[in-house]
Order: structure tokens, then sequence, then C-alpha cells
């Protein structure tokens, strides 16, 4: 059986001044169809930028290489008139700031319909309605008053919640969220969340979800990929991930983040600052940070294996997980 | 004032008082011939905060708590109310007055690089308190004191003379931190200090702000929209709602026992890392949306949206009482 999308070694490079940025090195993942698969990185990661990349967003000094194949057929080098036939119909993808994405110029009726008459060739009456009917599925209240309204007379969260409308009109088989709920408190976050959990049980969509919230990911995700630097780091099951990290960066990670649920005085710092991609050493991309590292880890580079204490995980780095594990507690630095 | 203050800081005289502050701005409003209308953005607010201690803000976009902690540096001028600053009533106190009490008080923000000047460097924004409030310095004091507290937030001597661009988010949050320090204030009122670094540099500066509270004995004000950063620096917290205090609480009663219903909506819509636990979690949805705070609800704020509203809530305003020895409630159910 065809995966619904199957990227393989996704490569993404940017010429910059400063020379060629490597931004995402070798990503490759599979996604069946009702499956959510989180992607967890800090900042340059190259997390966004892999799915920029995968709907043919990318900026006009970028590039990818590899494969994206949405059942079967390779996004990366398709013709645009056929990716667009794709893209906001098969796949699509709500983003981090909902002001900015919407056109502040156009009431959100005419941004939904425009949608329904491109991909589904409805007429702009039987578009409206559905695009009503969508909005009442995301609880904006009042929806058919409310849709002749430009995105500004919205809040925040209602915003979020256009967008996703917006997104799931065609009921797409593949839902990219980036960063869905960075902007918006933790209120709101939960709606949002709850909303597209309920749509995925509805729809059997799969879902993409990007993020640096490992909070949101425990919660929705099924697979978890861990990057950095533009490389997969580690790569299971998110019970693998938050229960059995064997990464340093995974570990750290989860170590420094804030917990409500535990009362531990200090956090797992990670030393250094996050990496300058356009000078990656020529190694482990976390080696500077790392605090765990050898004398090989700056110069050759750990291959993505799959890990000694479970083959369904998949990790890059040269410290075998027994090490890692034993040291964790003391090397860890607070 | 009430029970909870009294028992953790015995006899003490308080840093800083605040009684029934007020914060309202002007609002133009609709259609040709606007009617005024005012937004109470702080909106009677009483609190007491004690030497070296850590009081947590926290509540979501638009709650106030960012006028707050404005207003009780001047910054914004309350309307009504009075803030006691060691002793002192400063109503209608003198501008010279404020430069006294901020040489006690500083304030570092939530956007690192934006609170900088871009075209002073480092030594410049460091020193600058030394140079307002301690003239009499000669230069090379001045340039000891800032290299020595440098030092304290983890920046290089060899970063003197750098600006504030070729530093990363989390650097200039620590240059940000050592501006606030230089003066050795009695307190420092932190506005969203970690929301816009990455998790691993969050991290970072949480474990420094707490280091240097423990060495240097000052007080914290610590603003935050996420309850689990909160919970990690702060003794007692205070939980905001369109301008109001909801509850006000020691942390571990707060986290372990929230009295108030917005408080527990609040606390339950925090995302855990911990998939099992995540994904068995029973989130206790708000209803609707955040109401416009140029027309709050009568009576509570928060009837709206709260899942125990009867009909007192609607027609009085409950006052905040205490609930126990170590926590304070403004709702009708207690």
């Amino acid at each position: 059986m065809t995966k619904l999308i199957d990227v393989q070694d996704l490569n993404v490079r940017f010429d910059t001044p400063e020379g060629v940025v490597t931004a995402v090195n070798g990503l490759s993942f599979a996604l069946e169809r009702g499956q959510t698969f989180g992607i967890v990185g800090e900042s340059g990661s190259g997390k966004s930028q892999s799915m920029m990349a995968m709907m043919g967003l990318l900026a006009a000094n970028g590039s990818a290489s590899g494969k994206a194949l949405f059942n079967g057929e390779d996004l990366l080098s398709m013709p645009a008139a056929k990716l667009n036939k794709i893209r906001g119909n098969r796949v699509a993808m709500i983003f981090q700031d909902p002001m900015t994405s919407l056109n502040p110029y156009l009431t959100v009726e005419r941004q939904m319909t425009e949608v329904l008459e491109q991909h589904k060739g409805l007429t702009r009456k039987s578009a409206l309605s559905l695009a009503i009917q969508t909005l009442e599925q995301v609880r904006i209240p009042d929806a058919a008053r409310r849709i002749r309204m430009y995105p500004h007379e919205f809040s925040g969260g209602m915003r979020q919640r256009i967008m996703i409308a917006m997104a799931l009109l065609c009921q797409p088989d593949l839902l990219i969220a980036d960063e869905p709920t960075t902007a918006l408190d933790v209120t709101v976050q939960a709606q949002t969340m709850q909303l597209l959990r309920d749509l995925q049980r509805d729809f059997g969509t799969a879902i993409i979800l990007i993020t640096h919230d490992l909070g949101v990911v425990a919660g929705l995700c099924d697979q978890v990929m861990v990057l950095y630097g533009g490389r997969i780091m580690e790569q299971g099951s998110a019970d693998a991930i938050f229960y059995r990290p064997t990464h340093p960066y995974t570990l750290g990670l989860l170590g420094a983040v804030p917990k409500l649920d535990h009362e531990g005085e200090r956090l797992v710092a990670i030393p250094g600052v996050p990496p300058n991609m356009a000078r990656l050493p020529a190694g482990c991309p976390f080696s500077e940070r790392c605090p765990f590292v050898m004398d090989q880890c700056a110069t050759v580079r750990p291959a993505l294996e799959p890990s000694e204490s479970d083959p369904m995980v998949l990790r890059a780095c040269h410290r075998a997980v027994a090490d890692v594990l034993r040291d964790a507690e003391t090397v860890l630095p607070t | 004032m009430n029970a909870v203050l009294k028992d953790s800081t015995q006899g003490q005289e308080p840093l800083l008082s605040v009684r029934d502050l007020h914060v309202h701005f002007n609002a133009r409003g609709e259609g040709l011939f606007p009617k005024k209308r005012t937004l109470k953005a702080v909106n009677g607010v009483n609190l007491d905060l004690y030497p070296g201690e850590t009081l947590g803000i926290v509540g979501e976009s638009g709650c106030g708590k960012s006028t707050l902690a404005r207003a009780l540096l001047n910054l914004i001028p309350a309307t009504s109310g009075h803030v006691v600053w060691l002793g002192k009533d400063m109503h209608d106190a003198k501008p010279s007055e404020w430069q006294n009490v901020r040489k006690n008080v500083q304030m570092v923000f939530q956007d690192p690089l934006a609170s900088l000047n871009p075209r002073m460097n480092v030594m410049q924004i460091i020193g600058e308190p030394l140079r307002t409030h301690k003239p009499e310095l000669s230069k090379d004091q001045v340039k000891e004191r800032v290299k020595q507290v440098m030092a304290r937030v983890g920046l290089m001597e060899n970063q003197l003379y750098r600006y504030p661009h070729e530093f990363s988010g989390g650097q200039c949050q620590r240059i940000g931190i050592a501006r606030a320090l230089i003066l050795e204030p009695k307190l420092i009122v932190c506005d969203e200090p970690v929301s816009a670094l990455d998790v691993s540099i969050q991290a970072q500066i949480i474990n420094l702000l707490k280091d240097l509270q423990q060495q240097m004995q000052m007080a914290l004000i610590f603003i935050a929209h996420d309850l689990a950063v909160v919970k990690h620096v702060s003794q007692r917290i205070l939980v905001m709602y369109l301008g109001r205090v909801m509850e006000l609480a020691d942390k571990h009663e707060l986290y372990a026992a929230p009295k108030h219903p917005y408080t527990r909506a609040l606390l339950s819509a925090v995302p855990l890392a911990d998939p099992r636990l995540e994904r068995a979690k029973q989130i206790q949805m708000l209803a609707g949306d955040l109401p416009s705070p140029l027309s709050p609800p009568s009576g509570c704020v928060f009837r709206t949206r709260c899942p125990h509203a009867f009909d007192r809530c609607a027609s009085e305003i409950p006052p905040l009482i205490a609930v126990n020895e170590k926590s304070e409630a403004a709702c009708w159910l207690y």
C-alpha cells in the first residue's frame, strides 16, 4: 500500500550572500492516513522550511532536492499547474500567525469561497453555504453574519479557527500545521488542539504538526521527529521519545521545559546558543552544545540508525544509548 | 490586609503595596459621532509585595498584567488608587520622587532586541542607569561595575563594545537583565522575559533569574502567560482576567487546589509534555471567547464563560476574599 506522504532524503538549500546554507539535510519520514506526525525543534532547526519545500513555497533563493511523494506522486518535481490542484485541496496548511496569513483586504467570505470555486468548481452561492457550514464546524458563532467581516474584526483565536476552517474546506487528506497555537493563549490553544483532534477523528485527515512546544506534541502525535540544525536527531513513537529518550538533545529539550506536574528545582539548560546555519560543524550539528561530546563528534557525522535499545527508534549519535542514559543524571547541566 | 501574606513574611514591612489601583484608557467609540468609551485595563487591584519574594502574575492577553506592571512604576499613569513604595504613598508624587523609586525598581521587557537601543553598545546600555542615577561615578568606576554585572549574567568581557544586533535573543535578554541589575535594585519587574526565547534558552534565563534573586535577595514580579514558567519561579501567584484579580494564592496551593473556576480552566488547558497524561486529561474547555474589554460583563467579569455562574454573579461583583490561609479568590462560590 502506498503511503499518503513519503518523504525521502529531503534537502533544502538557500543561496545567501554568505554562501550556500543548507537548512534541511536528509529528512525522511512517511505518514499514513489518519496519523499525526510531530516535528519538534528550536528556531533554525529547519522544521518550517522542510514543509515550505514540500508545498513549493520556498523563497526565490531556495531550492529543494530529494523526493516528497504524495499518493505516489512527487510534489517537488511536479509542474506548478498540477501542484496548484493539490495544495489547498488535497494538502492544506495552517500557518503560525493568522493575522499575516489572511488577506486583510478581503472579507473572510471572499477568501473562503475562492478556494471552493478554484478547486471544486462550485458557484459562489453554493460555495458560500459550504463556507458558512465549515465556519460553524470550527465553532465560529453567528457564522452567516460573521463571514462578511474582515480578518481584523476577529480575535486571535477566532482568526486561527478561520484559518483552520479555510484549510478544511476541501477536506484535505493531509493537513500541515506550522506552529498552529504558538500565538495563542493557553485556553484558546486547548480549544484549537481539541478542534484538530475532532477533525482528525471525523475526517481521517493526516496531520503534520510542527512545533517547539513538547506539550502540544504529546497530546496529539503518534510519531515524533526531533530536528536540530536541519538534521534528524531522533525519531520514533511519541511514547519512545517522551518516556525513553536516548539522544542528548532530546534529553536536554525535555529537561528544559518547565513542567506543571513536577516540582523540579532547576531546569536543564542546554548551554550555548542555537546554531548558525551558515557555519555548522562538519560532524554532528549539536556537538558544540552537547554535554556528552567526544572527539569525533565535531568531525565525523553520526549516521541516523536504528537505536540499539529499540529498533523502532532512529537516532543519530556516536554515544551508545547505555552511556547516555547512565551519565544523564550527572552530565546534564542545570 | 490578608492572612496569606502574614504567615510567610512575619512582621516585615511590605516593599510595595497597591491599593484599589485603576488604570483606564479612553477609547474612541464607533460611528460618526462616537461616544467616549473607557477601557478599564486594570480595575481595582490590591496587592502587597515583601522584600525578597517572587510574585507571579498570570493571565491571558488583554487581562491587564503588563499595564499593571507599568502602572507600578508610573510608566503608565494610574487613573486612581494608591501605589505605596516602602511606606511612602506615591499618589501625586513629583517626577523627582519617582526617579528615586526607580533606583530601586528596574524592569526587564519581553522583546529582548526591541528593548535595547540599537545605536548603543553593551557598555553604554548597561551603564546607562548608573549615569542617570549615580552621576558621581567616574568613567572607570562605571566600566568596572558594568564588567562585574556582565560576569554575573554570563556575558563575556570581550563583548563590552558590541552592539545589540550582534547578539542572539537569549544574550540580548542577558544584557537587559544586566541593565536592570546594575543599580542593585530591591525589585525587578520582569514582563514576559522568556516568552520570545527558544525552549533551551528559556531554561538558561529562568535559572539565571532564580540564581540572581537568591544571591542578591531582591524581590521579583514575574509576569507571564505560561503557568508552568510562573510556577517555576514564584512563591505567590496572582491570576488576572479582564483587569481584575481572580485569585491570589501561595504557589503550592494554587496548583494543587485552585479555587477560582478561571484558574482551574487555565491550569487544565496547559499541555503536559507526557503523552499518556495528556491523552487521558480532561480539559475544562472555556465556552466562547474573551469578552471585549470595552464592555465587560456586569458583576463578575468571568461569568459569561464560567461553568458555575448563577444569578448573583451577574448582579454583584465578587470581592477578593480569603478562602483559607493560603489563598484568596474573587468568586461567589466562596
